[in-house]
């Protein structure tokens, strides 16, 4: 009877067994995963600071490229109309009351350093990153909305509604509160990749790159020689709300 | 004066039965609503990116500032020693617990993941006053509980004294923390004013003291108890001080707005209104005109000294005091936030524009709901529990009657 013996598995072969085939099948899942995070091997660090400095001079009224990489590459479409609809990054329109000048800039989290909607939220799910990135922890946030409340920038938005096709770096979820995580997706896969050349911008500025604007800069303000330190050394750059001294993360160019 | 005797309702009555079944009705409608609004996402209400906090907001921040003042009458007694307030202060406590259990249903009801609730309270920022309000809920169960039982269980009367002070103290630091949740925000007009804590406390004096009198006069009329014109005098009294010193806070706080030039453009959205909105007449007509000039009219006219026009006050207060609650919470955030001073701005995220809003149906079920599990609570506790005095006659009550009669 040596092929019923050959069946009988004994308790312990049975889970010896089934564990290798176990590990075997989620190995290359594993595997992959850390391939495709490798850049997030290493925590954020207060070595860099991540920044955006806008030329408001080069932004072009009517253009809104930005807006529409934003959307893209972080799943961002529209639902139930503008009122509820997320909006992480938006271009304004501003008239001059008393000269009518008028320019053109968009306006999304500033990443302040000193966060109001960070300072609010009940649970820490609003949180700032060691790099400045201000983000909302996804898991922990409880849809209070205080965080909208307090926002000086009004440049939150709350998940109205439910969600369809995501996109994988970019994880959203309803009844949550979402902004601009300046693409912490590519700034982390950066972060892996040792020749800087090869780094990539956030969507909104690599946009407003390829339409010949140019009008975005994003670059770690810590680093002295970065383009965006270089510029904002040479010709400065204006906070919104400075008033606050919130020690906002995006700078702006020829607001007057 | 002798203790007072607790009895409870009899509450076999066809009356009080459908009174149970219309609260019922309202709480369930509540819920099918936080059903509808969890399941379809909150695109559903008129709640939208502009305005964040709507009318489940101006319920549930009304109950909450309400359920502290209704703990009034318990404090004046217990603090000041008041006794002809000593009689109702178990009332006072369960009211105060009743209405905070509402405020906080419809405030939980309305996350966008409800769900999560255990999670603020696991997990803490203490720099947030949302997070401190969290303690100072909780706690306020805890010690208006323990307080309630320190005056009904005999044998521990003695320390009521001493949790009464503790009650008074976690309440007026609770109304505190409400005020502050839009006192400490920077970043909007109406906001960012030290003034508004202070001015929550005062309101919540009146606005809880209004509740309090509708339901001790409904109360004792509907069970045909006595309720002694010693003790109406003293409520109406006490309302009328509370309204004006409300009235007085409301002055300050929009004399420094005026004061300050900055600040010339949300107050003159308030007090003067662009003609599209309601924020103007809200603030007039209900807040100041039916929540303060009339009921103050009602209190203090000589002609008007009946019971009736002590339940009309109270009610136009609790009306007066939603009026306000919707000035605040979302006129404040009607009003566009100001980033580029000097500018007119426009965009596709409603940036420049006064913010359109209107209550959508589930969003007042959710806090009509609110408010009826606060006295669904209040209903049910005065059957099953000796928290009503047997009488609140002059005779029972009043010190100086009592003191007339024992000279005379």
């Amino acid at each position: 009877m040596s092929d019923d013996t050959s069946l009988n598995l004994t308790r312990r072969q049975f889970l010896g067994t089934s564990s290798a085939l176990a590990g075997l099948a989620i190995a290359p899942g594993v595997f992959l995963t850390k391939v495709a995070h490798a850049g997030d091997t290493e925590a954020a660090t207060d070595k860099n600071r991540w920044g955006m400095l806008i030329d408001t001079s080069k932004c072009a009224t009517g253009c809104n490229e930005c807006v529409t990489a934003c959307n893209k590459e972080n799943g961002i479409s529209g639902t139930h109309g503008p009122a509820t609809d997320a909006q992480w990054i938006r271009k304004v329109t501003l008239t001059d009351k008393q000269t009518g000048y008028v320019q053109s800039l968009p306006l999304m989290c500033q990443h302040c350093a000193n966060p109001p909607c960070v300072d609010v939220c009940p649970t820490g799910a609003s949180m700032k990153r060691a790099d400045g990135i201000v983000l909302v922890d996804k898991h922990i946030c409880i849809g209070c909305r205080y965080c909208m409340m307090a926002c000086p920038y009004k440049a939150r938005s709350f998940i109205h509604e439910v969600l369809e096709e995501q996109k994988a770096v970019a994880p959203r979820g309803k009844g949550t509160v979402e902004s601009c995580t300046m693409c912490v997706q590519r700034v982390d896969a950066n972060r892996g990749e040792a020749d800087k050349s090869k780094h990539v911008d956030p969507a909104c500025v690599e946009a407003c790159n390829a339409s010949g604007h140019k009008a975005m800069w994003f670059g770690d303000l810590k680093d002295p020689d970065s383009e965006i330190a270089t510029e904002l050394k040479k010709h400065g750059g204006q906070q919104l709300r400075a008033d606050l001294q919130l020690n906002t993360g995006v700078r702006y160019q020829g607001i007057t | 004066m002798q203790k007072p005797r607790y009895l409870e309702l009899e509450g076999r009555s066809a009356g009080y039965y459908l009174l149970l079944v219309i609260l019922g009705c309202f709480i369930a409608a509540g819920l099918a609503a936080f059903i509808y609004m969890e399941h379809e996402g909150h695109w559903v209400t008129r709640m939208n990116n502009q305005i964040v906090w709507g009318t489940p907001h101006v319920f549930a921040v009304f109950l909450i500032v309400a359920a502290s003042g209704a703990l009034n009458i318990a404090s004046i007694s217990s603090v000041f020693g008041r006794a002809i307030y000593k009689p109702l202060a178990p009332l006072s406590a369960l009211l105060a617990m009743a209405l905070l259990a509402g405020g906080l249903a419809i405030l939980v009801l309305d996350l966008g993941r409800p769900e999560r609730v255990v999670i603020a309270m696991t997990k803490y920022n203490f720099k947030s006053i949302f997070a401190w309000n969290m303690i100072l809920y909780n706690g306020f169960f805890a010690i208006v509980l323990v307080y309630l039982w320190m005056m009904m269980e005999r044998r521990f009367n003695k320390y009521s004294k001493v949790a009464g002070f503790f009650a008074f103290i976690w309440r007026l630091t609770l109304t505190t923390g409400t005020g502050s949740i839009f006192g400490f925000l920077v970043a909007r007009e109406a906001y960012d004013a030290a003034i508004l804590a202070p001015m929550f406390i005062v309101m919540s004096f009146a606005y809880g003291l209004a509740i309090f009198n509708i339901i001790v006069v409904a109360a004792y009329g509907w069970t045909q108890r006595d309720l002694g014109p010693a003790m109406l005098m003293k409520l109406r009294r006490l309302l009328g001080i509370f309204i004006a010193a409300a009235l007085y806070f409301v002055v300050v706080y929009h004399l420094t707005n005026l004061y300050i030039t900055q600040r010339h453009g949300i107050e003159s959205f308030i007090l003067l209104g662009t003609g599209e909105d309601i924020y103007m007449k809200v603030f007039w007509i209900g807040q100041i005109l039916v929540g303060g000039v009339i009921p103050l009219l009602l209190v203090y006219a000589p002609r008007l000294q009946c019971r009736a026009s002590l339940v009309l006050a109270s009610v136009l207060v609790i009306l007066g005091g939603l009026s306000q609650m919707y000035v605040t919470i979302i006129g404040g955030q009607a009003y566009p936030l100001e980033i580029f001073p000097g500018k007119t701005v426009t965009s596709s995220f409603s940036d420049g524009i006064i913010n359109a809003y209107s209550p959508s149906l589930p969003e007042v079920m959710l806090g009509l709901a609110g408010v009826a599990i606060a006295f669904f609570l209040v209903v049910f506790a005065i059957k099953v529990l000796r928290i009503l005095p047997q009488s609140l006659a002059d005779r029972d009550v009043d010190p100086h009657y009592i003191a007339e009669k024992q000279t005379a």
